[in-house]
């Protein structure tokens, strides 16, 4: 079998996500190093490391939170380096966050109403939706698939943690997702909620890709096809899950509490 | 016909009235209904003073406030240049209409120069808005305080448009249908359907996706770049909506007084502006109402109630300073929180004597 690493040089410019050389100070402190991934359409990956190793940075630059200090990143093949956040979501790309973000004066519909509205036309309507709003229906929809039909009319603020991480998710996938980023959707998670996030990714339409930051190695693994370990801001490893978990140094890092 | 038609048709009506009530909440207000009946049956019961003096001065000082409320109840952007704006068109509508100071005014009819004046006000309101929108919080309030002293002190000094600290006098107010409007009846119907027709519009606005969009931005501006929203460009939009409502209320106020001048500008009358709002409550566009109200009723009569306490009557600012000091202190949602809580306590009692008697 060829390595993940052989099979992504060739993919080359059918990428999803491709990311060059790219750095981000803060200061005179660098969260990422020459950062260079290709991920294919629709392949499922985890970026695993301790903490401080650059993940959620390296989401944070993937989305134009912040900008990479240099490098490139472009998106099914157009340089979105330096595209705002809004310009990246409008053409595919979501993310969830590891804090969950949401609206917590607004409603359960609503947020995923907004999320629905944001990735299509009339952000800026004066009109209120109707019954047959194709959108209403689509926020329905999303909201009954991760399981929140019940507290829809719910202020955020009402909702249990388990319920938050859900809306997160749902939040992510409104519209047409080509690529979703997964910041640690499982953090404070009880197992049965834990089985259930596992479902939803794992039922995801096959062009859907995804990366997922998440250190319960058992939910990561059962739900990607390739790996990517971090330290200090670099890429430090590459490879299908079994490689990873199997390799001597990765074992060193984890188990010696993330030092060299 | 069959029963069950019958109930069908009971049902539909029922989801009907139900969609109605959560588009317009005034609907099974039994309050809201009173006092829209005594709104419009005012001219009947109240002198010509209270008309114009008490309610008509109130609601367009509430829809000024409304303005604000809009931005900073569902925007999170307290902006004190709302009554700048206001002022602005109302300057306007002077320096293009008619007035007594014929070498300023260009002498357009009113349904010209109102036009203009709305349309300059709100296009300066979303230029101010876009410069304010690259700040968060104090820098907010500071750049628009700024806009509205510069503005004041512009208007003192500039004599070809503004004319100085004297202002524009006589301005011409309209005349149509053999009616005259600024007289009192028909002006306080004038003034009542603007700041009606505002309120109803910030209340379906902030349920259309324009309005959840500003709410959203308010709550999590970087969530809503992560939705793809524009957050820098919705932002400006609810600048230039919050000054058209303004920009309303501006020629109101230049018609009920015929003139306009630097004092009406003055930043003590913006901040007046943020008091009446935050006095009233910023969460719900019935606030500003009730603050303006409380406002208009103290400079109004807390006068009297000084002299007769053998204090200064022009000291009625200390009673709406204290009045806010309470208000902050005690109720940050302003006088509509106090009402809330009190109804809150009140169903509350209720149901639990109700329980009581249950058990018993």
């Amino acid at each position: 079998m060829d390595s993940v690493a052989q099979r992504l040089s060739a993919v080359g410019a059918g990428a999803a996500l491709e990311l060059r050389g790219v750095t981000r100070l803060f200061g005179a402190l660098a969260a990422l190093t020459d950062v260079t991934i290709t991920v294919r359409p629709g392949e499922r990956r985890a970026v695993l490391g301790s903490n401080g190793a650059g993940k959620t940075t390296l989401f944070n630059c993937i989305t134009g939170d912040f900008p990479p200090s240099s490098g490139t990143i472009r998106f099914f093949g157009e340089d979105v380096t330096h595209f705002p956040p809004y310009e990246r979501i409008r053409r595919g790309l979501r993310r969830t966050y590891q804090i969950s973000a949401l609206f917590p004066g607004l409603t359960v519909q609503d947020n995923v109403y907004l999320a629905c509205r944001g990735v299509s036309r009339g952000r800026f309507s004066f009109l209120r939706p109707g019954q047959n709003d194709a959108l209403m229906h689509a926020a329905d929809n999303l909201v009954q698939a991760v399981h929140l039909s019940a507290v829809k009319d719910q202020r955020v603020a009402e909702l249990a943690h388990g319920q938050q991480r859900q809306l997160e998710i749902a939040l992510a996938l409104a519209g047409a997702p080509r690529f979703v980023l997964f910041d640690e959707p499982a953090a404070g998670l009880s197992p049965t909620e834990r089985a259930e996030l596992i479902e939803i990714l794992t039922s995801l339409p096959a062009h859907i890709g995804y990366i997922i930051i998440e250190h319960d190695m058992d939910v990561a693994l059962r739900v990607v096809e390739s790996v990517t370990m971090m330290h200090n801001g670099r890429v430090f490893k590459e490879g299908l899950p079994e490689e990873i978990q199997s390799d001597p140094e990765v074992q060193e890092l984890y188990l010696g509490g993330g030092h060299e | 016909m069959s029963l069950a038609h019958d109930a069908r048709l009971a049902v539909g009506r029922a989801t009907e009235a139900q969609r109605a009530a959560r588009t317009w909440p005034e609907i099974n207000n039994p309050a809201a209904w009173a006092v829209a009946a005594i709104l419009v049956i005012m001219p009947l019961i109240a002198s010509s003073f209270f008309l114009i003096e008490i309610f008509a001065t109130t609601l367009i000082l509430g829809t000024m406030a409304l303005s604000l409320m809009f931005l900073a109840g569902y925007g999170g952007m307290v902006s004190l240049m709302q009554l700048t704006i206001a002022g602005f068109s109302a300057y306007m509508v002077a320096v293009f209409g008619v007035s007594g100071n014929a070498n300023i005014s260009l002498g357009w009819p009113w349904w010209l120069a109102v036009p203009m004046a709305l349309a300059l006000a709100t296009a300066f309101g979303t230029l101010g808005g876009a410069l304010a929108v690259r700040t968060e919080g104090i820098y907010t309030i500071m750049i628009t305080l700024a806009i509205g002293a510069a503005f004041y002190y512009f208007t003192n000094q500039n004599w070809a448009i503004f004319n100085g600290h004297t202002g524009i006098n006589n301005v011409a107010t309209p005349r149509f249908w053999g009616v005259n409007w600024r007289a009192d009846i028909p002006f306080y119907y004038i003034v009542l359907a603007v700041a009606a027709f505002c309120y109803f519009a910030v209340q379906y606005v902030v349920r259309a996706p324009f309005g959840l969009a500003l709410q959203g931005v308010r709550d999590n501006p970087r969530r809503m770049a992560a939705l793809g929203f524009n957050v820098n460009a919705h932002r400006i939009a609810a600048y230039a909506f919050a000054s058209f409502i303004a920009a309303l209320a501006g020629v109101l106020q230049v018609w009920n007084y015929r003139q306009i001048s630097p004092g009406s500008v003055s930043v003590g009358a913006c901040i007046d502006v943020l008091i009446i709002a935050v006095v009233g409550g910023i969460t719900r566009p019935i606030g500003p109402f009730i603050g303006a109200l409380t406002f208009v009723l103290l400079r109004t009569f807390a006068l009297d109630f000084l002299v007769r306490l053998g204090l200064d009557g022009n000291r009625f600012r200390l009673l709406i300073g204290l009045g806010f000091l309470a208000i902050v202190f005690w109720s940050s949602d302003g006088v509509i929180g106090l009402w809330q809580r009190w109804r809150q306590h009140q169903r509350r009692e209720v149901s639990r004597s109700g329980r009581g008697r249950g058990h018993g």
